[in-house]
């Protein structure tokens, strides 16, 4: 077991490795020029030759991309992440305000998306074909086509807007100091982007464990439950929950990309100073070593949902189980 | 009788998969329905435990120990009296253990000591309750499944393929237990395609193809080719090892008319009707107007 987690840890980290190079390049070669987009053209005209240079260094287009990324990969890997060229503060405050910020609202759609998703994906499962089946299934696909920043302008709309039960945007309320900031404030500037979120991720995990669910009560051991005089109350409970939890738990782990995906468009349009937010800002300035981080963190996050549905796979599931006693 | 059924007609989306299908089993009586791989064997099994998709209907006369075979009737008898031998592991749970699936579920030390006294009677250890299901040997999860089957006393045994995947020995002994259950009065219905396991070990015979039953008659007929009747049973029968090997190039069977009609060679235009009727000749019941005999009807 710690022989395979190793393993597939050095796998990760290579991989994450190859997103950094990815975003180094895609940013290195963007056709977003830094100094105009900070500085402006304006301000460029009138400066000197001399100012301008110094500029160019200060946002890093001087140096060879090669000699850049390695300059940055070494501190990186060392424990610096860098100064943010947007904001001049250390890029690990920055991350760490802002994922604290982001952490509530990720979670708490992951836990929906995934308590409902497997709850509703189910009961369209036992229920197929039936209004329930057609009402849950066909919701899950209208939903799963919808674009998220559009779900989330409605839902904005509805209850900021005109319902006026929730806040406009932010993570606080405005003009208070941080000390008075409440959980309860927190809770309530969080609940609409998350509840976006939850819904946008649920499409996918509903449609897939009724899948399944529909494949467990065709299968060959429920049709021997069924022979043995089992009640549909006893198969779901004995054989129809379990086989269907293990790949939806999996796949809940494996979606935490998506959520972090989702939150880059719902906290732009929540106003929610987030990490998702704050990658649209850095990528747009130009602030290399703040967008790197966020990159590598969100990458480290997905590749440890990954690691997790693996092992939990490998935990659940007997034919899966690590150790001895396992073949005869 | 344990087992009485008639007129059995089981269709799917008005297709008809089983026509015109009958079967006693008394108690104490080892019957084996022999047909080649999708002739309608399982489907028969599954409708007469109710236990079939719900998109196929099973028209027709059910009795069991003299009544009818309701619903709420199989609801009480299910999984007691009429229990089912499945095939293969995939019809164990591959997440719960073995001897909690053979107890139903149930983990009570009961239950679970029944489990432990028939997995010793059918020399399992002790340890292999156990397991999970993709730990068992092909011969052991059929052990099991005799095992489940005599968790309480039943009456009638249904076993569908219970023999595929094992060498010769130890299919003998597996039907070897089918045998004990019907001495200890159970009535057993035996799903093969092995023409030849099934002339070992069961009283009576009835071959199925397309759908259809060709022929029923005693195991003992299969000895000699001049007492089986039917065209379609003469052909099994020389196909057999022991008769040479003579196979027929027998395609699908026929959806009109009698289901042999392509591989006969005595075949006529009266075959190609759709209602052919049930002939008796001494111990056999052919569907076939050539076999001579008196015409009868269930
Ligand atoms: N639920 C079903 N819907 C439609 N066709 C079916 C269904 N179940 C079985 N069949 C068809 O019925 C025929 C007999 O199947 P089956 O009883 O499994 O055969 P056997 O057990 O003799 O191999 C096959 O042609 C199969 O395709
Ligand atoms: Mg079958």
């Amino acid at each position: 077991m710690a022989g395979y987690i190793l393993k597939n840890s050095i796998r990760m980290f290579l991989l994450i490795i190859a997103v950094s190079i990815a975003a180094f390049l895609l940013m290195t070669y963007s056709p977003i020029d830094p100094l105009q987009t900070n500085v402006g053209q304006t301000a460029l005209g009138i400066m000197s030759q001399e100012q301008i240079e110094k500029l160019e260094t200060y946002w890093g287009s001087t140096l060879p991309p090669l000699t850049r990324y390695i300059q940055w990969a070494k501190d990186f890997f060392s424990g610096d992440m860098g100064i943010s060229l947007l904001y001049r503060q250390p890029v690990s405050d920055i991350i760490s305000q802002r994922l604290s910020n982001s952490i509530w609202i990720l979670s708490a759609a992951w836990i929906l998306s995934g308590v409902f998703g497997i709850i509703l994906g189910m009961l369209a499962g036992i229920k197929e074909g039936t209004l329930l089946d057609h009402i849950i299934k066909s919701t899950a696909i209208l939903f799963s086509s919808t674009p998220i920043f559009w779900f989330a302008l409605l839902m904005l709309m509805l209850f900021s807007v005109w319902l006026k039960w929730f806040p406009i945007g932010l993570s606080v309320p405005i003009g208070v100091t941080a000390e008075n900031v409440t959980i309860t404030d927190r809770i309530y500037h969080g609940i609409l982007p998350s509840f976006v979120l939850s819904i946008a991720a649920m499409p996918n995990i509903i449609l897939h464990t009724r899948e399944k669910m529909i494949t467990v009560l065709e299968s060959d051991y429920v049709l021997f439950a069924k022979a043995m005089g089992k009640s549909n109350q006893q198969i779901f409970i004995q054989h129809g929950m379990r086989n269907v939890l293990l790949p939806a738990i999996t796949l809940q782990c494996a979606s935490i990309s998506e959520i972090f995906g989702g939150s880059i468009l719902a906290e732009q349009v929540f106003s929610y100073p987030g990490l998702g937010q704050m990658a649209v800002t850095a990528g747009l300035g130009g602030d290399m070593p703040l967008l790197m981080a966020i990159v590598v963190i969100t990458a480290c996050f997905v590749c440890a949902g990954n690691l997790l549905a693996d092992v939990l796979h490998h935990i659940i599931d007997p034919r899966m189980r690590f150790g001895k006693g396992n073949k005869i | 009788m344990i087992l009485d059924m008639k007129q059995i007609t089981i269709s799917v989306n008005n297709t008809i998969l089983v026509e015109d299908f009958f079967l006693q089993i008394a108690s104490g009586e080892l019957v084996a329905l022999v047909g080649a791989s999708g002739s309608g064997k399982s489907i028969l099994a599954h409708s007469i435990m109710g236990i079939a998709p719900k998109n196929v209907v099973c028209q027709g006369e059910i009795r069991y120990q003299g009544e009818p075979l309701t619903k709420e009737k199989k609801r009480d008898v299910l999984g007691k009296e009429i229990v089912l031998v499945p095939q293969n592991i995939s019809y164990l749970d591959p997440l719960m253990k073995v001897g909690r699936q053979v107890a139903k579920g149930k983990k009570d030390k009961i239950s679970m000591e029944k489990v432990t006294k028939l997995f010793q009677k059918y020399n399992m250890h002790s340890s292999v309750m156990q397991r999970y299901p993709h730990m068992l040997s092909g011969g052991m999860a059929r052990r099991v499944f005799i095992a489940s089957a005599l968790m309480e006393q039943p009456r009638l045994v249904i076993a569908d393929e219970p023999t595929p995947g094992l060498h010769k020995e130890m299919a003998q002994m597996v039907v070897s237990h089918f045998r004990e259950m019907a001495q200890m009065g159970a009535g057993v219905l035996m799903i093969t395609h092995d023409l030849e396991l099934a002339m070992d070990c069961a009283d009576k015979i009835i071959v199925l193809y397309g759908g259809k039953i060709m022929e029923q008659t005693n195991a003992k007929s299969f000895q000699s080719e001049n007492t089986l009747y039917h065209p379609y049973t003469k052909a099994l029968w020389k196909a057999m090892p022991q008769n040479g090997f003579h196979t027929t190039s027998v395609t699908h069977p026929s959806k009109t008319g009698c289901p042999f009609l392509k591989g006969c060679t005595k075949s006529k235009k009266e075959c190609m009707k759709n209602i052919i009727p049930y002939f008796q000749k001494e111990n056999s019941i052919i569907r076939c107007i050539d076999a001579g005999g008196k015409e009868i009807c269930f």
